[in-house]
């Protein structure tokens, strides 16, 4: 217990505590509101979603708050990881009967690919700096969806079938389309679950907590911080680099895998730079480098234009306000003044305590 | 001629990059920001040319007038509302919110003109000029596009390089707090700045919709997108920089579609891109910065 209570002091243990305690909270009372038949059919599709994006937000904030570099095309990992779970969910249904299982495989099979994308992508992007990285990411992030948009895959007793942009290929009687080009994919059997969900996030989050507070990630926040000072400590910076940016994009291949088995039709333009957009305004506005932010802020901001929509043609006018006026109080004399205050008023309990 | 046709649909389009190139590169290189507002501005400046010309009748050039003032006038109150406060924020809570500006130029104009979209009449008029003895022929509006492009190019090289203000400019883009002490009014270059790049969005998009006639809400997402990209392979913050890299962006997607593939014409232009960083990392015409510790 003594030795909970420290690790609850250090900033570490808290942020670990309190994003493990939102998650576990919040699906608790979902449950409960479930059972009891209390929450809109709206709101119940959006579960899922809110998991993937959740685990699309702490990803990319491995990115962009740990590592410190901007990436606009993180929906491209998504969509990878979504298209080759699919191919792997559809291969595996005469098999693997248990559909949890095929899913665990499928997620697995979707992180691995989009690790694969991170390497080959991150090789040559990670030696760009600011601004010209980030138009490199967003550039990668358009063409992987212009690939999956002529990508066409099939499936027989032969085994797997790929065409480019044609589909190039004859399948016996058998055998099924599984990509079709731009049309996507359709008849997929949904097989992601709330609570699978669930569970995936609470292993993303203990994955990268531990990640962040380990040695490496002690060394990625060194990179971000000064990459000169990190260098002459004799950190390897391209390879620091290269495993935040190949972690962040396996997390969001499997964040696709879950996204995309909830639906039964998927297409590429899904995963679009608007995607990649909407995951930097969560990690944005939950604060870089902070977890449980992003949490927070992919749920709320996932639900929001869902509430909004009484509102009607209003709502994204709404959204866009609140983002605008949300981004200028983060950043107004206003709040610094609401902080000091309070870091005031605590500073004041403080030397009372120690007055007495 | 198939290749010359090609190229003439390329530069065409490429003119239209660049001129919004132009623009962005002049607000990244003062506000050191990335204003994805722009591509919106450009839809904005197509629909008020729109309104002027279809529901009030009024003739093309007080269309143009009327969107480039319009846009201008939007540009200086975007940046005075959404970007002022924030200059000292971090840059990527002035991007997130240059998002947010986005999207509500979009829904904006999602409530006030509809979903569906408009077909817009090109401002300039006149029949196609046969060449090689009508093997080939060029839209006039093509030649508009691109005598307009060259004509701000080079007036904004003569206006950064002659001017009082456009030095003013140079000395805010290199370091804003010495520029305040030579006695440089910060806050109103910046505004001049963003009152040009949207003036220069408006005109681009009235000749975005004259050679692709058709006007909706998301109209000017990806050529904004485009021609950031085209901005950065020339150089960010570079002017001749933004229109040579604005040509070749619209002569490189016109080839591929033509050659290669229509599907993957983007895919081509951006994996160009790449190639270019990996080789010059500062783009085509950029500056080299040597890094201080």
């Amino acid at each position: 217990m003594q030795k909970f209570k420290q690790y609850a002091r250090t900033k570490a243990g808290r942020d670990t505590l309190i994003s493990f305690g939102i998650v576990i909270v919040g699906f608790v009372v979902m449950q409960v509101l479930l059972a009891m038949g209390m929450v809109s059919s709206l709101l119940e599709g959006l579960l899922i979603p809110i998991c993937a994006y959740i685990i699309m937000a702490v990803s990319l904030n491995l990115t962009v708050g740990i590592l410190g570099e901007l990436s606009l095309g993180h929906a491209g990992f998504m969509s990878v990881g979504a298209f080759a779970g699919i191919v792997a969910s559809t291969c595996l249904s005469g098999t693997v009967g248990f559909a949890p299982l095929r899913l665990a495989i499928a997620i697995v099979i979707g992180a691995v690919c989009a690790a694969i994308a991170g390497v080959i992508i991150g090789v040559p992007v990670l030696r760009l700096k600011g601004d010209y990285l980030a138009i490199v990411t967003l550039a990668f992030g358009e063409i992987i969806k212009n690939i999956m948009n002529v990508l066409y895959v099939g499936l027989d007793g032969a085994g797997l079938h790929f065409g480019l942009l044609e589909q190039g290929f004859e399948l016996d009687e058998e055998g099924k389309m599984i990509i079709n080009g731009a049309m996507g994919v359709s008849g997929v059997e949904r097989l992601s679950t709330f609570v699978s969900g669930f569970v995936l996030v609470l292993i993303t989050l203990f994955l990268i907590l531990n990640l962040i507070n380990s040695r490496a990630g002690r060394a990625i926040m060194a990179v971000r911080d000064n990459k000169i000072a990190a260098d002459s400590i004799g950190i390897s910076i391209t390879s620091y680099k290269l495993l935040a940016f190949v972690i962040s994009a396996a997390f969001a291949g499997m964040a696709g895998v879950l996204y995309a088995l909830n639906y039964t039709t998927v297409t590429a333009n899904r995963f679009d730079f608007n995607t990649s957009i909407l995951v930097l305004v969560f990690v944005v506005l939950g604060g870089l480098g902070n977890i449980w932010g992003s949490v927070i802020a992919a749920t709320l901001l996932t639900v929001l234009p869902e509430v909004l929509r009484e509102v009607g043609d209003f709502r994204m006018l709404i959204y866009a306000i609140l983002l605008i006026a949300m981004m200028l109080f983060n950043n107004s004399p206003l709040k610094q003044r609401l902080l000091e205050k309070r870091g005031s008023k605590q500073m004041e309990k403080v030397s009372e305590k120690e007055g007495a | 001629m198939v290749l010359l046709n090609h190229l003439i649909n390329g530069i065409s389009l490429g003119s239209i990059y660049a001129i919004i190139a132009l623009g962005y590169t002049m607000v990244y290189g003062i506000a050191k920001m990335l204003n994805f507002a722009h591509g919106d501005v450009i839809m904005v400046g197509g629909y008020m040319c729109f309104c002027a010309t279809v529901y009030l009748g009024w003739p093309p050039l007080a269309g143009i007038a009327l969107a480039v003032v319009v846009c201008t006038v939007l540009g200086v109150v975007i940046e005075r509302l959404a970007y002022k406060p924030l200059r000292m924020a971090p840059a990527l809570a002035v991007l997130i919110t240059a998002i947010g500006v986005s999207y509500f130029l979009q829904n904006a104009a999602l409530l006030l003109w509809g979903s569906s979209t408009k077909s817009f009449t090109s401002v300039v008029t006149g029949a196609p000029i046969p060449l090689f003895g009508g093997q080939l022929t060029v839209a006039p509006v093509t030649l508009v596009t691109v005598a307009a492009c060259v004509v701000i190019m080079v007036a904004l090289m003569l206006f950064t390089s002659k001017t009082k203000a456009g030095t003013a400019m140079r000395a805010v883009s290199e370091d804003k707090g010495a520029a305040e002490l030579m006695g440089i009014n910060v806050n109103t270059t910046i505004s001049l700045t963003f009152a040009i790049g949207s003036g220069l969005a408006a005109i681009a998009g009235v000749l975005l919709c004259s050679a692709y006639p058709t006007l909706m809400p998301t109209t000017g997402s990806m050529p904004g997108i485009k021609a950031f990209t085209a901005a950065v392979f020339g150089g960010i913050g570079s002017i001749p920089g933004a229109f040579v890299g604005g040509i070749l962006l619209g002569v490189i997607e016109i080839l591929a579609g033509g050659y290669i593939s229509t599907q993957l014409q983007n895919a081509i232009v951006f994996a160009v891109l790449i190639l270019v960083l990996l080789v010059k990392p500062d783009g085509l015409l950029g500056k080299r910065m040597s890094e201080k510790v």
